[in-house]
């Protein structure tokens, strides 16, 4: 594991963040929240739906100033997002869609990477003709294209079709493989998360804390169904005690 | 096209029995006015005075949809920026183009510049208002995404807020440009030694009908070649990208 300050590096330390409902009343949506990501390592953030994640994501991601406490990026840090919707601009090809958010990526970076990804047939099509499988695909590629130092990905496979979020998260775990690369995670599937993560992180309802920090002694590497009730087991009274 | 065609046909012939009725100097026959165009044609008149007038539309136009395109996106994305501006932009809406032009005139003379401020000044509010709904309606989602992956601002500008913005910029241009040769008409009617509007202002004071409608359907002609030729094929590349629906 690298030092602190290392390339890739994230910490995070919320101390609380209020949100201003249309009420006029604030709602406490995050509670104390510390943890580091050393580089090159994946962490999933896993919690009852409705927990914060998102927020938490927004904030670490820069699109959220609005809180109390530090996140510290290492400097120049190059940040890879893949939203909960693909978010792409309907206007432009995939392909523009892809260099316009990494204008520095090759050529040669971008075939592998529609390679890899099953695209090389829609480069020239608008997402507008994409099914969401497809665009979900896109956005994946735009976050790898950028050659990120911090990947953040909220809930990228949700309203998928089992089969296919099986594939997709091959090709993550793939590309994550072939470049190891800092990554936040936040899925509500804890199979998933054991899936992907060499971490979990788990949540309770809001106001969110960590409840629990749950090492994968393989990671990215098949489970036993054993090992994944395991798991289930060991975080599901928290996330029980949480919900209480 | 042919329904098209028919009912062009049947307009000419109600106007040809109208002028029957009416009698040549109330208005005169179609063929008159073909001839009256012809005439003006040959002697290089239309030609001067269709390019002096077209020449003025495109300043004001232009002039007016980039101040009403930067207005817009301002007032719609900063609240306070609104609040200053919209007392301004309703006052601007409510005067009548008359008064603005008569006011342009005195201050700055008779003057092109003049003239066309006058013009683009009419069409500012309502290009600025226009725009300024599609500021609003700006999706967040793209935004947050243009920020995370670090897009500077020209490519935020021309990749992520115009395509947005393009339905409402496609409104404004539309209503804009039948406004501004309406009024460009009258600025020069007031004020100007040529173009269409100054022309009809004479044949209105000769009281010379068939003059008056050689001048209109010219310049509606070329207004419609606008639209068809520039206009509409812009339109539909702009909205390329959109899935055919039915």
């Amino acid at each position: 594991m690298s030092p602190a300050g290392a390339p890739g590096r994230l910490e995070v330390a919320i101390k609380q963040k209020l949100f201003r409902a249309a009420s006029g009343k604030d709602l406490h949506v995050l509670g104390e929240i510390g943890f580091a990501l050393a580089n090159g390592e994946v962490a999933a953030l896993v919690g009852p739906s409705g927990c914060g994640k998102t927020t938490l994501l927004r904030i670490i991601a820069g699109l959220d100033r609005d809180y109390q406490g530090t996140v510290s990026l290492p400097p120049h840090c190059r940040l890879g997002m893949v939203f909960q919707e693909p978010r792409l601009l309907p206007w432009r090809t995939v392909e523009a869609n892809v260099r316009l958010a990494a204008p520095q990526a090759s050529d040669a970076t971008l075939d592998a990477l529609f390679q890899t990804l099953g695209l090389a047939a829609h480069r020239n099509h608008y997402p507008g003709e994409l099914s969401l499988g497809l665009a979900r695909r896109v956005a994946l590629a735009r976050a790898f294209a950028v050659a990120p130092d911090l990947l953040v990905l909220d809930e990228p496979f949700v309203s998928l079709d089992a089969a296919l979020a099986e594939r997709l998260r091959a090709e993550l775990v793939e590309l994550v493989t072939r470049r190891p690369v800092t990554t936040l995670l936040v899925t509500h599937d804890v199979e998933e998360a054991i899936g992907l993560a060499d971490r979990l992180l788990v949540l309770s309802v809001s106001p969110a804390r960590i409840v629990a920090t749950v090492p994968i002694a393989h990671p990215r590497a098949a489970h036993s169904a054993e090992e994944v009730a395991a798991i289930r087991a060991a975080i599901a009274p928290r996330l029980g005690s949480a919900k209480a | 096209m042919p329904l098209r065609l028919i009912s062009l046909a049947a307009l000419i012939a109600a106007w040809w029995i109208g002028s029957q009725l009416a009698g040549e100097r109330l208005l005169p026959e179609p063929q008159a006015v073909a001839m009256a165009i012809w005439a003006e044609a040959r002697s290089g008149a239309l030609a001067f005075n269709l390019a002096t007038t077209l020449a003025r539309v495109a300043a004001s136009f232009i002039i007016a949809m980039a101040l009403g395109t930067v207005f817009g996106l301002l007032m719609g994305r900063d609240r306070n920026l609104d609040r200053l501006g919209d007392p301004w932009l309703v006052a601007l809406l409510n005067l009548p183009a008359l008064v603005i032009i008569v006011l342009a005139y005195v201050w700055a003379g008779l003057t092109e510049t003049a003239a066309i401020a006058a013009v683009a000044l009419n069409k500012l509010p309502i290009a600025t208002v226009t725009v300024r709904e599609g500021a609003r309606s700006l999706d967040a989602g793209l935004d947050d995404m243009a920020q995370v992956f670090r897009m500077g601002r020209w490519v935020r500008l021309r990749h992520v807020v115009l395509p947005q913005l393009a339905p409402y910029l496609a409104a404004a241009a539309r209503s804009g440009l039948s406004l501004v040769w309406k009024i460009v008409l009258i600025v020069e009617l007031l004020g100007r030694p040529n173009g269409v509007g100054f022309e009809i202002g004479i044949a209105f004071q000769l009281f010379d009908v068939t003059r008056i409608l050689a001048y209109a359907f010219a310049f509606v002609a070329v207004m419609l070649v606008i639209e068809t030729f520039l206009v509409q094929p812009l339109e539909r590349h702009v909205s390329r990208w959109r899935p055919r629906t039915a």
